[in-house]
């Protein structure tokens, strides 16, 4: 098999977006801080880094709970996506 | 005020399932809410149930349930970059009912699961997320979901490992990202037949193969495959911790894993149909919550009713039997009309009789001894490198296999090294 990145695993996946954002980080924080594990615990590669500016895209979210948990500085506000929405396993 | 509902389960997997099917059986007013948009959505795992719970639910569920194969071998594979020295385990007492597990995918099984649910009585209202408690003074009186207020006389929290409401409710602090491991997975599509002939199983057989070696560099963790009907499930699981502070990615760990030599092959013209992942909760008693307080019980992953001991990681079986146990609890405050934290101890101790607490007892001190980073690069090296001494012959005189022993450990560990390890095995595992 070839080495697949996350982009194209992630497009096989089945999700239903939800237009509302659910998780959202505080800038203040992120700003300042010098660790950004979320960046390489994000199994959806949701967090990237681009010139030492952490962006954040939900829409590949498989919704692990991983960011908040290993975030020092409590920046990552994470909610799960509302009733019927995000990630829809069809295998699982 | 007189609640609508007898219990309100939030989560739909095993734990909710078992306990909502369990509740409205003896007739108690039951409501199951799930986020997903059906029952299994959002749940993922390895792969296999084991164990007698479920057959015990639900005599022969094999017959009816969406299960993949049944296991009827177990591998275990120490992996170096391009060796790998491995156990098999078979026997003709996994061959047949009540059988010893089976691969499982979830979002087919807890569909099923919450479909039994429903036929006995349980209200399954999918798509739904509970946003908050309710509160009545100090006991919680119901859920708060889709901008409405459902009150019950007791709440379930079946609502998996980052249980939001046992947080809301006061039964537990933030996770620590040291006592939960990181599952990533990819469920590969193969033809049924081909699945057979490279794993040589027979129809309806299947192999649980675990792996623990170099590719998680030294990070504690391991990998696994298990054959479902015409899919692989393989991943690794890896320490949140290990993995935060190593800024390592999970994904480039399962790619090399994929890449081995031993399971490049057999992924040949594999077609990748899901990629997901999953926290789970591994530190046992360490991390457990608070299970209990008026109008509340705990189970399954929210609970961390999780074993993990190295050549075993099982919650589905503590799910169950901690669904089931709740579900007891509830119809006896039911009976008593006390849903009072006092009433709702019994559910303590009901786990305290079953393996649930048993088991987690028994390995208490597992989780800290699988940190061991030796474990996860020495040990497997070694293994390898010892078999790889007395498989080869260079044209010199063979030396015996004591000797090879003592040469590969050279540079890797030493003897009192393995002694005192194996001490710690001894005495956790």
């Amino acid at each position: 098999m070839n080495h697949k990145s996350i982009e194209d695993k992630l497009a096989v996946n089945k999700y239903d977006l939800d237009e509302e954002v659910h998780i959202r980080l505080k800038d203040e924080i992120c700003k300042e801080c010098e660790h950004r594990p979320c960046v390489s615990v994000c199994p959806a590669d949701c967090f990237k880094l681009k010139e030492d500016k952490l962006s954040f895209a939900y829409e590949g979210c498989l919704e692990c709970g991983s960011c908040r948990i290993v975030c020092p500085g409590n920046a990552v506000d994470w909610a799960l996506p509302r009733g019927g929405l995000g990630i829809c396993y069809q295998y699982g | 005020m007189t609640s609508p509902f007898d219990a309100i389960i939030v989560g739909a997997g095993p734990a909710g399932c078992s306990c909502g099917y369990t509740l409205a059986k003896s007739g108690l007013k039951t409501l199951i809410i799930e986020r997903g948009k059906f029952p299994g959505a959002k749940n993922m795992w390895g792969g296999a149930y084991y164990g007698p719970s479920l057959n015990q639910l639900f005599p022969r569920f094999w017959e009816e349930a969406p299960v993949e194969r049944s296991i009827h071998r177990h591998k275990f594979s120490f992996f170096t970059a391009d060796s790998s020295l491995s156990t098999e385990f078979t026997t003709k007492a996994f061959e047949g009912p009540p059988y010893q597990g089976f691969s499982v995918l979830r979002s087919r099984f807890d569909r099923w699961l919450a479909s039994k649910a429903e036929k006995a009585g349980a209200i399954v209202a999918s798509g739904l997320k509970a946003d908050d408690l309710l509160w009545d003074g100090q006991r919680i009186s119901g859920i708060r979901a889709g901008g409405d207020e459902l009150p019950a006389n007791v709440v379930v929290a079946c609502d998996g490992v980052n249980s939001f409401l046992a947080e809301k409710a006061g039964l537990r602090k933030k996770l620590s990202s040291r006592d939960l491991k990181q599952g990533v997975k990819e469920v590969i599509q193969l033809p049924r037949a081909t699945i057979e002939q490279r794993f040589g199983l027979t129809e309806d057989q299947g192999l649980a193969w675990e792996f623990i070696g170099t590719f998680t560099r030294g990070l504690p963790g391991g990998a696994f495959l298990y054959t479902n009907k015409d899919t692989l499930s393989l991943g690794v699981v890896i320490q949140l911790s290990a993995l935060s502070d190593s800024r390592t990615r999970a994904d480039d760990l399962l790619e090399e894993f994929k890449h081995h030599p031993a399971i490049e092959n057999l992924l040949v013209d594999g077609q990748l149909v899901e990629y997901s992942s999953h926290l789970i909760p591994v530190a046992g008693k360490a991390m457990m919550p608070k299970l209990f307080t008026d109008g509340f019980l705990v189970a399954g992953d929210a609970a961390a009713f999780c074993l993990a001991t190295g050549l075993i990681l099982e919650g589905a079986g503590f799910a169950f039997a901690s669904g089931l146990a709740a579900a007891e609890t509830v119809i006896q405050a039911k009976q008593k009309g006390d849903f009072s934290e006092k009433s709702l101890s019994a559910y303590a101790e009901k786990l305290r009789q079953s393996f649930v607490q048993k088991d987690l007892e028994t390995f208490k001190k597992a989780p800290r001894a699988l940190e061991n980073p030796r474990l996860y690069r020495q040990y497997p090296e070694l293994a390898c490198e010892l078999a790889k001494k007395i498989f080869t012959h260079d044209g010199q005189p063979r030396r015996k296999v004591w000797n090879l022993l003592r040469q590969s450990m050279k540079n890797k560990v030493s003897l009192w090294q393995i002694l005192r390890d194996l001490i710690q095995i001894k005495g956790s595992l």
